[in-house]
């Protein structure tokens, strides 16, 4: 059905929030002779709901992105939105808005000629189209650069002018491909945010692909994290960080320590005491703690039996490390103003708070955590 | 099921049938040339005018202004490429260092032999040639120096994409903060960094040297292209095959340096 | 001050070898043989055999320019799908980078081989019931000269257009498709408005290409000159008639006026598109 073909209803003209349709993906796979990009990959879309997909370089997480956008085929699978199978659909009778990570506005055409684009493929009279286009401006907080060109704006507001365009269409799903990958790290924050208050507005079903886990965590109603191809988990943001399913997940998102232990009964001992396990855990015996700098307390003891390496200030918290007896090293949250109370060379206390902490076999090669 | 798949074969058919069809133009007139060639007198094919052809002896003997010809050439493309280098490398490379402010202009006269075609140059170059002729005589070799003019704007186009690819700046403040002097800057810093750029540079000098007339026609001296011309009013298979060959050489050239700027790879920097 | 001595050899050598050959074309013209200025050169460019000479060039190169960009610019989109790295690549440019060069007399002889009085096509075509031996259609101006002329037209045009047909990204081709645009909604919205300047500026530069060619002719053309570059060899064999010395030079100057208002435009649309296209 090419665009000229579909209905030009008044969702157009003012789209009222929670219009989002629900969107599946079912088993997709996609093979690049040997590379497996997507490896029976599901997932879920509420209506309205905004996923961010999480992962390294080459886990898939883009080509997830471009399989329900139409841009790649899948070799096997279902794509399905609002209830209707369009595998088969080509990309531009999809109805789906896009950002990428970077130069993807015409460079030819003005800010308001882009964000117009797709309003004037569907062939909406002209009256319309600029009150549309004064509207998504002014979502985006641009409406006095409506006559500038691409290479005018910083690489903020053009994003910002690619999501207009995106929106300007009322698509049933806003796809981000790495948005913010290609800006500044104070803009990244400014413009995640602003994603996010502005997705919530028009209420539009929204995947966001990223390699950032802050950025996911942030804005993401679910995130899911991917590896080789498939989920590793799909979950809230505080449940992906307190209760990892994998090692992989604990590693990739936020800071975590490694340290020896030994499994009893759903809890293990460690640093001298006992610690609960969160499910998914090894059993017993020898294993590897899987546990976050701010779930170790650390308290300043002359007969403590770690000694501290460094203390950092960071801003807002403070951070140090810690050689234990057994040579391991630790990470610790602490307060930013205990920083200049701990000296290279102090022995310190270090107790791990009751959270639940995750274990995996001692023996488990490098390559389960995954370090970069 | 399968859009891009479609798409990409698509575009691979139309691909091939474009490439197809215009190579086929274009190989015409080269398999004409090797169809000419190899002619016997009764019909029938023959390879006799290309072992005439690389029997130097047989060259040295029956056609000594080919001789001539090739032997001038050769000299005009080492004498061409190497007064390019030695002009071109060091005053780019000073300019980006030292004289910035000069680069618009440097540009601007490098670029000029675009506009004043090798046919008006001669025009003008005919007084400065008595000169020369003068001085140093009336050997082909001296066409060099108009040949480097020539060769201009396109040296000056790929030796400046060299040098923009590598920080010069940075390199040379390095390598000087290090004790170097500056021509040990140039020669052992600079240089290397820019093989691609240098090696293509050349090949283009190469290539147009190898396919001058004009100017050594208008001149009446010797060139290949001039030789190979005189020889096709006496002997046209010969100097179609002497033609053909030179071309082939070119290409071997130019399609060895292509192998050389991908064997190099990109310098682009590591993001982090 | 010592900074500048470094660029003295370079501006001593262009000096020399083109600045003053060109300031030679300029004034010459307006000199007349005795060294006395005068505006007869000038004028005798008005001479009919000039006239047609300068028409037929422009045409010549008009034609041939608009031809090679059109099939050139076919060709660059054709290879640009082509792998990046991969042996198509490599071989087209190559092999258009040694045609854009070689036109004169390796030229002559390839066409004389195909179409020439013993040439193969000639000669099959004879078979056929069609004999071009008679005519001299391939040393005219408007007719074989400009088939020839496209031989290293369609490769220069290669050479210059492929970098701008590479420039286009692909994200632009699937922003406009996720926007609801079809491979004709692309061309006509956005890949072709974009392309444009650069395919103008390149049939630009294949003109005063074309314009400016000597060899090709010099070599195919044995009676008579047709087109301007002919005609100002012609001013240095031939006997030159008194007060008309340096007529040359006034052809000259005219051929570099036409070429500099051209090359002026050309330089006018690559500002603009490198705006556009650059990383």
């Amino acid at each position: 059905m090419s665009p000229t073909q579909m209905p030009v209803s008044d969702s157009v003209a003012g789209s009222e929030p929670g219009h989002g349709v629900a969107v599946t993906l079912f088993d997709l796979h996609r093979s690049y002779g040997p590379i497996r990009a997507l490896d029976g990959l599901t997932l879920d879309i509420a209506p309205g709901e905004f996923v961010a997909l999480l992962g390294p370089s080459g886990c898939g997480k883009t080509t997830v992105l471009r399989v329900l956008a139409g841009l790649e085929d899948a070799d096997s699978g279902r794509v399905e939105v609002g209830g209707k199978d369009i595998t088969s659909v080509p990309t531009n009778a999809r109805d789906m808005g896009m950002v990428f990570q970077a130069y993807s506005l015409f460079p030819h055409m003005t800010v308001r000629q882009n964000v117009e684009f797709g309003l004037r493929l569907r062939r909406i009279p002209s009256t319309r189209r600029s009150t549309r286009v004064s509207e998504m401006l002014d979502l985006v907080e641009l409406s006095d650069h409506a006559d500038r060109y691409a290479h005018q704006l910083s690489g903020g507001q053009q994003q910002r002018v690619a999501l207009a365009r995106a929106l300007a269409i009322a698509p049933q799903v806003l796809l981000l491909d790495e948005p913010l990958s290609a800006l500044d790290a104070k803009v990244r924050v400014q413009l995640r945010d602003e994603i996010r208050r502005i997705q919530l507005e028009v209420g539009t079903t929204t995947l966001f692909v990223t390699h950032d886990q802050e950025e996911a965590l942030a804005v993401a109603d679910r995130v899911g994290v991917m590896r080789a191809g498939n989920l590793e988990q799909l979950a809230s943001p505080h449940d992906l960080y307190a209760r990892p399913a994998t090692p992989f997940v604990a590693d990739f998102v936020g800071l975590t320590n490694r340290l020896r232990a030994t499994v009893d009964h759903e809890r293990a001992n460690l640093l001298g005491t006992s610690v609960p396990l969160l499910p998914g855990s090894v059993q017993r015996g020898a294993a590897l703690v899987l546990i976050r700098p701010e779930s170790i307390a650390v308290t300043a003891d002359p007969d403590g039996r770690a000694t501290v390496v460094t203390a950092s200030f960071l801003g807002a918290t403070g951070s140090l490390y810690a050689v234990t007896e057994s040579g391991e090293t630790v990470l610790a949250q602490i307060d930013n103003d205990a920083v200049a109370t701990f000296n290279p060379g102090d022995k310190v206390s270090l107790v791990p708070r009751p959270n639940p902490a995750l274990a995996v076999a001692a023996y488990a090669d490098a390559s389960l955590v995954a370090p970069d | 099921m399968k859009l891009r798949a479609a798409r990409r074969r698509k575009q691979t058919i139309f691909r091939r049938v474009v490439v197809g069809l215009i190579g086929l133009f274009f190989a015409l007139p080269l398999l004409a040339m090797v169809e000419f060639t190899t002619r016997a007198p009764g019909g029938g094919r023959t390879l006799q005018t290309w072992t005439t052809l690389f029997n130097l002896a047989a060259i040295d003997a029956n056609y000594p202004e080919l001789k001539t010809g090739i032997q001038a050439s050769a000299g005009l493309v080492l004498l061409t490429v190497a007064i390019m280098l030695v002009m071109l490398v060091p005053t780019m490379t000073w300019i980006r260092l030292r004289v910035p402010g000069m680069r618009r202009l440097v540009e601007f006269i490098c670029l000029l032999p675009l506009t004043i075609p090798a046919i008006v140059l001669v025009v003008g170059l005919a007084p400065v040639y008595a000169w020369v002729a003068y001085f140093l005589g009336e050997s082909s070799l001296w066409l060099a120096f108009a040949y480097v003019v020539l060769v201009l704007p396109y040296a000056y186009r790929a030796l400046d994409a060299g040098l923009s690819a590598i920080d010069v700046k940075t390199l040379a403040e390095a390598a000087r903060s290090l004790g170097a002097g500056w021509p040990t800057v140039m020669w052992r810093i600079i240089l290397p960094n820019m093989r691609t750029a240098v090696l293509s540079a050349s090949f283009l000098s190469v290539a147009l040297v190898l396919g001058e007339f004009t100017i050594a026609n208008l001149f009446s001296r010797e060139n290949l292209q001039v030789a190979i011309n005189q020889l096709g009013k006496r002997d046209d298979s010969l100097a179609t095959a002497a033609a053909l060959a030179a071309l082939i050489l070119a290409f071997i050239v130019l399609f060895a340096m292509s192998f050389v700027g991908a064997a190099r790879g990109s310098h682009r920097p590591e993001e982090n | 001050m010592g900074a500048l001595l470094g660029v003295l050899p370079f501006l001593a050598y262009t000096t020399i070898f083109l600045m003053i050959p060109t300031l030679i074309v300029v004034v010459g013209a307006f000199v007349n043989g005795k060294g006395r200025p005068t505006l007869g050169n000038l004028s005798a460019l008005a001479q009919p055999q000039i006239v047609s000479a300068f028409m037929n060039s422009l045409l010549l190169s008009a034609v041939t320019a608009v031809l090679g960009a059109v099939f050139g610019a076919l060709l660059a989109y054709a290879v640009s799908t082509a792998r990046q790295s991969g042996p198509l690549r490599r071989m087209i440019t190559s092999v258009c980078g040694v045609l854009a060069q070689f036109g004169g007399v390796t030229l002559a002889f390839a066409f004389g081989a195909t179409v020439g009085l013993q040439g193969f096509l000639t000669l099959w075509l004879q078979k056929v019931g069609i004999n071009l031996a008679g005519s001299t259609w391939l040393y005219e101006p408007n007719k074989g000269l400009m088939l020839v002329y496209t031989y290293f037209q369609i490769p220069l045009m290669l050479i210059v257009f492929l970098p701008a047909v590479e420039g286009l990204r692909p994200q632009w081709r699937e922003a406009a498709e996720s926007l609801g645009g079809s491979t004709w909604d692309y061309w006509r919205h956005v890949g072709g408005p974009i392309l444009a300047p650069s395919f103008i500026g390149a049939m630009l530069l294949l003109f005063t290409n074309a314009f400016s060619a000597y060899a090709t002719a010099a070599a195919l053309i044995s009676q008579g000159s047709p087109i301007i570059p002919l005609q100002i060899g012609d001013t240095f064999s031939s006997e030159v008639i008194l007060g008309q010395e340096n007529v040359g030079k006034a052809m000259a100057l005219g051929m570099v006026a036409i070429v500099a208002v051209v090359m002026t435009l050309y330089v006018v649309l690559e500002r603009r598109t490198s705006r556009w296209l650059a990383r």
